[in-house]
């Protein structure tokens, strides 16, 4: 991984990241119950996600197959072979006191994640990829009357997870922030999971150690937990980074613990020093068979992977002339992607830059403002494909077509008609527009002076009240040289 | 003859959080002392080229398809609750973050 | 109607002669009558007659389930019935009533049988002796200062005294087998994932097994039959289907070759008197046109302690859950880590406590090597000698139990010497071979019982020869004097 901006001190900054993701399936890892985000406390709770007494556990296929996608998608190696261990700690989210997880022979190891830096482009590796359950929730809460207890809710109790290690490769902050951004978008594309981080579908621990370039030990690491934002992640490294330095150039030497990120005084605290490596007694889980997987079976999630990002930025470009910027924003998510090569075909390769453009200012800007996706709105990709042409063919502004945008994506509908019925025609009609111009300009007769002295900035104006006479409809630039004729005298 | 440690013991009874009596942890000592005596004559067996047993009987991975059910009514999941509140469990406020 | 077979039960309701409900009175009140051995820990006495009604009345309407239907029997209080508490004779589960119904219940009631009660245990089925059990000791009935065995001492003793003609035990070191063996009833422990564990409550979850307890071998066939096969809810059950094992029941065993191991004929520590019975048995088996050979098993001297250190082991892991927070008992405490400490104190008994100890450390991180994973070879070279010595027999033969029913109070100060009770069990939980006790005679008085191993999922030969042996024996037929 390329070198970052030195650390304060001059040390050398060695991030590894662990993240947690919860599988797109419709069901538990281990029991048939649903996945749902937002039901009220144990309302999605079968026998084993219980940790009754005689319940046993049965592997979701399809938690496999995403597993193995994720594998692939990252370029790890698939074991044909992995086990699941048992790991045994107490906590009340933990219903059976172990969680079901993979610890000595996982699903795949060694894969790694391309991901922009600094410098240009860097391999971050990945360690492992395991597959595990998900625990509950124990919600402190002091504001319960009458006590100090917490309450325990086993919704999320089973939810399949996927735990993605990597090396620890990362060199500063803003690294691990790219990484994340990645990995995310990687999982995105693959179906693998929708990573929302709100529904806490993607958690990330930090470990961050410092060490003087060209050392070849590491330093000693502190683990940072409960990062819940990329934002959050940067910060709370840059905070602990700042820590360690201060205490190694102190002479002092940094303790193994838990931090805890405080948001609100931007620094971190340690939470839990952990002088002893917990015990969690893993053994392979004598209720579960290994997991086999057939060569063929993940050859065949292989053939079924889609175009992932990093291949789209590419075939973008070459494809479709895109500048590498415009290629990564239009791949930022599959639907986006998608949804610009419909409005290609729609309207014709040829003129794939032009959709590019619209989409990546003004689609986007509109998406924006809703507070919305392009998967969650009812534009069509035909129907901006016929807004673009409506405005190439003159029939309607750009502006007017700009407007149409969030009644398009909240209704849906055919902008041609839409052009009907509010009227919107363009108004091309050159004596129709010079009349106006020659009201603008009588009615601002200093900034027509302005202009006709060779100030050009009075132009916009005059341009813009024209604009005004008009609704909008008409064509700015016919608008301007009508004007520039009409102040000339012409 | 395997000689574990008292503190040993009592580390081990915290793993499984169980309290043990000064004269409990003695005695389990003593008779954990003789178990581990007794399983010593494994030692003896040469079995660095054999494969661990986890499962007495081979099978195939079973997997199961993902459509969701059989989620309990939120009332029988909280039936055998001892401590309860709205439909969430209720435990006693952990100490600090590790103590569990 | 005490003392008969399941399966006369089922021909007397299929002549008219009885119907499900009597049958059920009369076994709840039998149950009444014994309580002082303390075989049963629950009656339902409304839900049995309830199913007994629904009996009847699909046999006059000639829908009969199977032979079963409308038959009284009785369950170990480990095997989850909706609705009904499964305490495992502990008091960590006191309270507990089950919110969803296990396989084996299931099975039983699809084929009719009426469950009239829950039978007592060794907490968590950790014992040989029912004396582990939170709600007193289960009495043989042959003798009620002696122990029936354990850890499935009550649904021995709940066939042996004539209360229900079968029962459902487990089986994880001979829990099944020991006790049938020391109250002279027949008891069966399939291969491993033959039966559902699925509502079995876990204590070693790659040793335990559900079987049943009856007087005849033929008996054991039905029930397997009922309970046997594929279950989806449990990933170690084997999908091979559910031979018609009474078809088997042919009463010929010319040409079958039984093994001798000389390991255990060599005493083992054996009661002379109960080898002698034993031996008996063979030469019976012999008469009757079987062969014999000697085998060895060079490692089944092992098995104990490479049994004792996977079963603490994997039970350790399995009764993590007993923490209060969700069922069962509760102490009161000022915070979490101490509410898991009282409770779990309060809750286990000694025994289980003393398991639950060396497991985890058996587990722990420096040991496992050492330990749990050795203990996990060991047993595939047990597994070696019975594949190689089923390759040249068809059968294994021993003696169940080193020694017959002893005195209760005689080993409880002794772990170590309870456990050696399992010699010749746990090598059939170890390597997953189906097992079967048989009653073979008496020694001081008390019932002895022969133990049989075959191959994986031969269930059919062992009851065959079981069979074929009860039809030229009468042991079976001999039957306590019930107390008043």
């Amino acid at each position: 991984m390329s070198a970052a901006a030195p650390a304060p001190g001059g040390y050398e900054v060695v991030i590894g990241l662990e993240v947690h993701v919860h599988l797109r399936t419709a069901s538990k890892l281990f029991s048939p119950a649903p996945v749902r985000y937002g039901d009220e406390p144990n309302h999605d709770v079968h026998p084993v996600d219980l940790g009754l007494p005689g319940v046993l556990p049965v592997l979701n296929r399809k938690a496999v197959e995403l597993a193995v996608r994720a594998a692939l998608a990252t370029h790890c190696s698939v074991h044909p072979r992995s086990i699941f261990a048992r790991k045994n700690y107490f906590y009340p989210d933990l219903p059976k006191g172990y969680q079901i997880s993979q610890y000595e022979e996982p699903l795949a190891t060694g894969g790694w994640v391309e991901v922009e830096v600094e410098a240009g482009s860097a391999r971050v590796g990945l360690t492992r990829i395991h597959i595990e359950e998900d625990a509950g929730k124990s919600i402190h809460d002091a504001a319960i009357a009458g006590h100090e207890g917490s309450h325990v809710d086993l919704n999320r109790a089973g939810v399949p997870l996927l735990e993605i290690v990597s090396e620890p490769d990362l060199r500063s902050p803003e690294q691990a922030g790219a990484y994340l951004r990645t990995l995310r978008q990687i999982l995105r594309y693959a179906g693998v999971s929708d990573a929302d981080l709100e529904k806490g579908q993607f958690r990330c621990d930090a470990n961050v150690s410092l060490r003087r370039p060209g050392a070849a030990q590491l330093g000693t690491r502190t683990e940072l937990k409960n990062l819940n934002s990329f934002r959050f992640v940067e910060e709370a490294l840059r905070a602990e980074i700042k820590r360690q330095a201060a205490i190694l150039d102190a002479g002092g030497a940094v303790q193994q613990a838990t931090m805890h990120y405080d948001a609100a005084r931007g620094a971190t605290r340690v939470m839990r020093l952990k002088e002893n490596a917990d015990d969690y007694r893993y053994f392979p889980d004598p209720d579960l068979v290994p997991l086999e997987l057939e060569p063929e079976s993940i050859e065949a999630i292989r053939r079924e992977l889609p175009e992932l990002p990093e291949a789209k930025r590419m075939r973008f470009q070459g494809e479709y002339g895109l500048s590498p910027y415009t290629a990564r924003i239009l791949a930022e998510s599959r639907e986006l992607a998608d949804f610009f090569e419909a409005v290609v075909r729609a309207i014709g390769a040829d003129r794939a830059k032009t959709a590019a453009n619209w989409i990546q200012r003004d689609v986007l800007q509109a998406l924006g403002a809703g507070g919305r996706e392009i998967g969650q709105t009812r534009l069509a990709p035909e129907a901006l494909a016929a807004l673009i042409r409506l405005v190439e063919a003159g029939r309607v502004t750009a502006g007017s077509a700009r407007a149409l945008l969030p009644e398009l994506m909240e209704r849906g509908g055919d902008p041609e008609r839409l052009v009907g019925e509010r009227g919107l025609e363009a108004v091309s009609d050159a004596g129709q527009l010079e009349h106006a111009a020659d009201e603008v300009i009588a009615a601002h007769p200093d900034v027509a002076a302005q202009v006709r002295a060779g100030e050009p900035k009075g132009l916009h104006f005059l341009i813009g009240q024209v604009m005004k006479r008009t609704q909008g409809k008409a064509d700015p630039k016919l608008v301007r040289e009508i004007l520039s004729r009409r102040l000339r005298g012409a | 003859m395997a000689r574990i440690e008292r503190s040993e013991v009592e580390r081990i009874a915290d793993l499984a959080r169980l309290e043990l009596s000064a004269d409990e942890a003695e005695r389990i000592t003593a008779e954990l002392e003789a178990i581990l005596a007794y399983v010593e004559s494994l030692r003896e067996l040469d079995t660095d080229a054999v494969e661990p047993t986890y499962h007495p009987i081979p099978l195939r991975t079973p997997l199961r398809d993902d459509g969701p059910s059989g989620a309990l009514p939120p009332e029988r999941v909280l039936a055998n609750a001892p401590e309860r509140e709205g439909f969430a469990f209720v435990v006693p406020k952990v100490l600090d973050e590790d103590e569990a | 109607m005490a003392f008969e077979t399941a399966l006369e039960l089922g021909a007397a309701l299929d002549a008219g002669r009885a119907s499900a409900v009597e049958l059920a009175d009369a076994a709840l009140a039998r149950a009444e009558a014994a309580r002082a051995l303390g075989a049963f820990v629950h009656l339902q006495p409304e839900r049995a007659r309830e199913e007994a009604r629904r009996a009847d009345a699909r046999r006059a309407r000639g829908a009969r389930r199977s032979r079963l239907d409308g038959v009284p029997v009785a369950i170990k209080d480990l095997l989850v019935q909706e609705g009904e508490p499964c305490g495992c004779a502990s008091r960590i589960l006191e309270g507990f009533v089950a919110p969803y119904q296990g396989t084996q219940a299931a099975r039983l009631s699809a084929a009719g049988a009426v469950i009239v009660g829950r039978t007592n245990m060794d907490e968590f089925a950790m014992g040989s002796s029912t004396e582990n059990s939170a709600r007193g000791p289960t009495r043989n009935p042959w003798d009620p200062e002696r122990v029936p065995g354990g850890s499935s001492g009550g649904s021995a003793v709940a066939v042996a005294a004539g209360i229900v003609p079968a029962a459902l035990g487990s089986d994880t070191g001979g829990s099944i087998r020991q006790p049938a063996s020391l109250c002279g009833v027949v008891g069966l422990k399939p291969t491993y994932g033959r039966v559902s564990r699925y509502g079995l409550v876990a204590f070693a979850s790659s040793l335990d097994h559900v079987g049943p307890l009856a007087r005849t071998a033929a008996d054991c066939a039905v029930l397997l039959e009922a309970i046997a096969g594929h279950d989806p809810a449990d990933s170690t059950s084997l999908p091979e289907p559910v031979p018609r094992y009474t078809d088997a029941l042919s009463g010929d065993v010319s040409g079958l070759v039984i093994g001798l191991p000389r390991q255990f004929s060599d005493g083992a520590g054996a009661d002379p008197e109960v080898l002698a019975r034993v031996r008996d048995a063979v030469a019976e088996l012999e008469r009757a046109g079987a062969k014999t050979r000697p085998v060895e098993l060079p490692h089944a001297p092992h098995a104990i302690a490479t049994y004792y250190l996977i079963a603490t082991a994997e039970a350790s892991s399995n009764l993590a859950r007993y923490d209060g927070v969700r069922y069962g008992r509760r102490a009161p405490a000022a915070s979490l880590g101490e509410m898991y400490r009282r409770t779990r104190s309060e809750g286990f008994g000694p025994e289980v406590k003393r398991r639950i100890l060396l497991g985890t450390y058996v587990l722990s991180a420096g040991y496992y090597d050492a330990y749990y994973r050795k203990a996990q070879k060991v047993r595939t070279l047990l597994r070696r000698d019975f594949e190689a010595a089923l390759a040249g027999c068809d059968l294994i033969v021993s003696p169940t139990s080193p020694e017959v029913a002893f005195r209760i109070g005689e080993k409880t100060t002794d772990p170590l010497r309870m456990y050696l009770s399992d010699i010749y069990t746990v090598s059939a939980n170890l390597t997953g071979l189906p097992a079967i006790s048989v009653p073979c005679g008496f020694a001081h008085g008390l019932p002895v019982g022969f133990q049989l191993m075959s191959r994986a999922l031969d269930e059919a030969t062992l009851l065959r020869v079981a069979d074929a042996y009860q039809r030229r024996s009468d042991w079976h037929e001999r039957h306590p004097e019930l107390p008043r």
